[in-house]
């Protein structure tokens, strides 16, 4: 077995854990100036409160892990998207900090969740089109970035950018509707609605957008053999999409949140297959970034002992805070 | 308009402004997360109800230093790949691991167990939110651990070889190069160091509401139980840690003899034993320290225990291989200097205790109000001077700092540190100012929950969860949930 290729996979289900869990934290906080202030807002927090810290250390894991697993990927995506990455770090500082901060200084209350929605929006923005630079290709000469300083902002980038905020928004309001009840859950459903078919739309202009961004992506997607087995991603995505939207309307409690999740699972193996075996298209494979074996075999170690453990106090956290958020909150 | 030197320039304040500012926060939790584990493990024990109020009390202030130090923190995990990214591409099969072992072994064990610790003490029993807390406290030890690993692997590396690509891989034995020569002394300094700060923050807390209570004439035996305690850390742990910096001072002689000589500021070699400069201004053009206040010889008996023993200077070391001697040789001295002011105190709590005056000394709470913020500047200047000290390498001898830097233009890296000072400044001395607020609460019987506003509870803090609850109600918590 490859160990670079157990690798991709780490860092991918990473990147994975990472969007879904602090997707429905950030997405929270795209969505909060439409919920009701008070109330309304106090339970919205106080849903993610005791869960969004460990949620977003899978950031960390991604980041660490790229730059322990594909150094050279890490040494040449980092400065090719330097603004989005800077951009990113300081509305993660907004969003984080107001967690505590609203609660120390009600006079300021409203500033605070004010971070909180702007922090998180940027955050996700910022995320969405570094994904979309990387997607679009980055120049690497000499084992260095080569491109120029604007080269992250383009129509494509915008869209991707555009496409996770709805993304993080869907997983935000169908978190909310598994945690909430009355009003606010019927506000949920409302949003989840909405940003389900702006998920839905902006995913399908991504894709179309793809296929003509590249030659060998257009060729992954569209010829002999390869459709085989890519075809099947576009139509469990679609699947996918409809029971979701279903279960949004027949006002089923978890079951939109974990179709949401699904729903990005396939939009993940979707990424796959267009980006593989390129860490960084168009020119760097994962072999050609990967850390020397000893360094992945002594990692690996400590991801079968952690990973497993980390499984398990993490689903232990979320278990204690299970269930509606009532008023007596989390003491 | 802007050269290289520039974008180097400013990437290195960008660097060394985002960590200090960073590493204020983990010097202060490292310390009260384990004083949280100290307090709640004292209140299970003894079932008094002080050390609950102290732990709630100071659990509110750790939840604002923490969240500032995770958000921080990340800043740093990246900022290694978007500045420095020939240092990332060259140092990452070597150091990557260790941050990776840092992030599954200590970033989720604090951030998983956080949420209980924080919000779940009606919610499990008292053992295991007990758990919860211990695992928050090991987590920001074993997070030290890794991130000192990898400060003592560029320090002082050992265990690599060079690839071909000139990347450093590496060699053969991970256990070399976690344990490398400078890491159990820089651990055992730096843990100290982050113990010493939360002792003098908690004593200053402590010693303020003493001087509040002296003027209310009223006792305060929470003030009273922190202050005390405080002060036996500071009698106990400073003289370790002065013991431990000399060791960790002779480990760096060996290792790293230039940053040494900028610490003494000893720019000429001498054959036959070499002074001790207190004090004196280092000029790096002339090589000399102008108006020094020396005592002959015994800076060879500090280093090498032998009044006659000759020491290198200066003069032996490149031009371009010196570190900038100034800042080194003042940081040491900043660094140095607070630590003794530090034994003083512990020192003067002793002879207050032996007394049984400890609670009845203005001047010695005067003082320990005043020392409060000093772990903080002990810390930082420590760092500079081991920072600067291995300068002009960022891997020492291996890679220098000029050739790590990320392929960027300079208003780009300027914009950026621009846009770190606003809100690091704002965002952060908005934090420090709610935790400075929340010191200045008297702590008292019944202290309420984290999540609660400074205006009263805004929600309510029953044992059971009950609907009909009235928010904003003032009854205060019930001192604990029976175990489930």
């Amino acid at each position: 077995m490859d160990l670079t290729v157990i690798w991709a996979f780490i860092i991918a289900f990473a990147v994975f854990a990472y969007v879904v869990m602090d997707g429905f934290d950030l997405g929270i906080g795209i969505l909060f100036p439409t919920v009701r202030v008070g109330q309304g807002r106090d339970r919205a927090m106080n849903s993610i409160a005791p869960v969004w810290d460990g949620n977003e250390t899978w950031l960390v894991l991604g980041g660490g892990g790229l730059f322990a697993a594909f150094p050279l990927a890490y040494a040449v995506i980092l400065p090719a998207t330097y603004p989005l990455i800077i951009a990113m770090l300081l509305g993660l500082v907004f969003r984080g900090v107001a967690f505590e901060y609203r609660w120390r200084d009600p006079g300021h209350r409203a500033f605070w969740d004010a971070a909180f929605f702007g922090g998180s929006l940027v955050a996700a923005m910022a995320q969405g089109m570094t994904l979309g630079a990387l997607l679009q290709g980055i120049e690497v000469v000499d084992r260095s970035y080569a491109g120029s300083w604007f080269d992250w902002l383009t129509p494509y980038t915008l869209l991707c950018g555009l496409g996770v905020v709805a993304g993080y928004a869907l997983l935000g309001s169908t978190w909310l509707i598994w945690k909430l009840d009355g009003g606010a859950q019927k506000h949920a459903r409302y949003l989840a609605l909405r940003a389900a078919i702006a998920t839905i739309v902006l995913m399908g202009a991504v894709s179309l957008y793809n296929i003509f961004l590249n030659a060998e992506y257009a060729d992954r997607w569209l010829t002999a053999p390869e459709i085989y087995f890519a075809a099947p991603v576009p139509i469990l995505t679609g699947l996918v999409a409809l029971s979701m939207i279903q279960a949004i309307r027949k006002e089923r409690n978890s079951k939109p949140f974990w179709l949401a999740i699904a729903l990005f699972f396939a939009g993940t193996l979707g990424l796959g297959v267009t980006m593989w075996p390129y860490v960084v298209p168009p020119g760097v494979t994962i072999w050609d970034a990967a850390a020397p074996e000893s360094s992945q075999i002594f990692m690996l170690v400590g991801v079968a002992i952690t990973m497993p453990l980390i499984i398990g106090y993490t689903a232990w956290a979320y278990w204690v805070f299970r269930g509606k958020v009532d008023d007596e909150g989390y003491h | 308009m802007f050269d290289q030197l520039d974008a180097l320039l400013l990437a290195r304040i960008q660097f060394a402004f985002t960590v200090s500012f960073h590493f204020f926060f983990p010097a202060f939790s490292i310390g009260l997360a384990s004083y949280l584990a100290v307090l709640e493990g004292l209140w299970l024990k003894t079932g008094k109800q002080v050390y609950l109020d102290l732990f709630k009390y100071w659990l509110k202030i750790f939840a604002i230093a923490f969240a500032m130090g995770v958000v921080s923190g990340i800043v740093m995990s990246y900022q290694f790949g978007t500045n420095w990214s020939v240092f990332s591409d060259v140092a990452g099969p070597v150091i990557g691991p260790l941050m990776a072992y840092e992030v599954l072994t200590a970033f989720f064990l604090e951030a998983g167990f956080l949420g209980v610790m924080l919000f779940g003490m009606n919610k499990v029993g008292r053992k295991l939110h007990y758990t919860a807390t211990l695992m928050v406290a090991l987590g920001t030890f074993v997070s030290a651990f890794w991130i000192l690993s990898v400060n003592s692997w560029m320090q002082t590396p050992v265990g690599h070889i060079i690839g071909e690509n000139g990347q450093l891989l590496p060699g053969g034995s991970w256990w070399d190069i976690v344990f490398n020569p400078s890491f159990p002394y820089r651990l055992v300094h730096t843990v100290m160091a982050a113990y010493l700060t939360t002792a003098f923050v908690v004593g200053g807390v402590g010693a303020w509401h003493l001087l509040k209570e002296r003027k209310d004439g009223t006792a305060n035996p929470h003030a009273r139980k922190m202050f005390s305690m405080a002060m036996w850390m500071a009698a106990i742990v400073t003289p370790a840690q002065i013991f431990a910096g000399d060791l960790h001072g002779l480990n760096t002689l060996e290792h790293q003899p230039a940053k040494v000589m900028a610490m003494e500021g000893h720019f000429d070699s001498h054959p036959e034993g070499a002074p001790l400069i207190l004090f004196g201004i280092p000029d790096s053009e002339e090589k000399t320290v102008k108006y020094a206040i020396e005592i002959p010889k015994a800076s060879s008996l500090i280093l090498k225990h032998d009044l006659n023993a000759p020491m290198d200077g200066l003069d032996t070391i490149p031009d371009d291989e010196e570190p900038p001697v100034g800042m080194v040789f003042w940081s040491f001295r900043i660094m140095v200097g607070i630590g003794f002011a530090m034994l003083g105190i512990g020192l003067w709590s002793l002879y207050g205790r032996a007394r049984k005056r400890l609670y009845d000394m203005p001047w010695l709470h005067r003082a320990a109000v005043l020392m409060a913020p000093s772990g903080f500047a002990a810390v930082l200047a420590g760092w500079i001077t081991t920072e600067v000290g291995r300068q002009p390498y960022v891997i020492y001898g291996l890679l220098r700092t000029a050739d790590a830097a990320s392929p960027l233009d300079a208003p780009a890296v300027a914009a950026s540190l621009l846009a770190f000072i606003i809100v690091y400044f704002t965002v952060f001395g908005i934090g420090v100012w709610y935790i400075l607020r929340l010191m200045s609460k008297t702590p008292h019987s019944g202290e309420p929950d984290a999540m609660e506003g400074d205006s009263g509870p805004i929600r309510t803090a029953g044992i059971t969860p009950g609907p009909t609850q009235n928010p904003g109600h003032d009854e205060p918590l019930p001192a604990h949930k029976e175990d489930v």
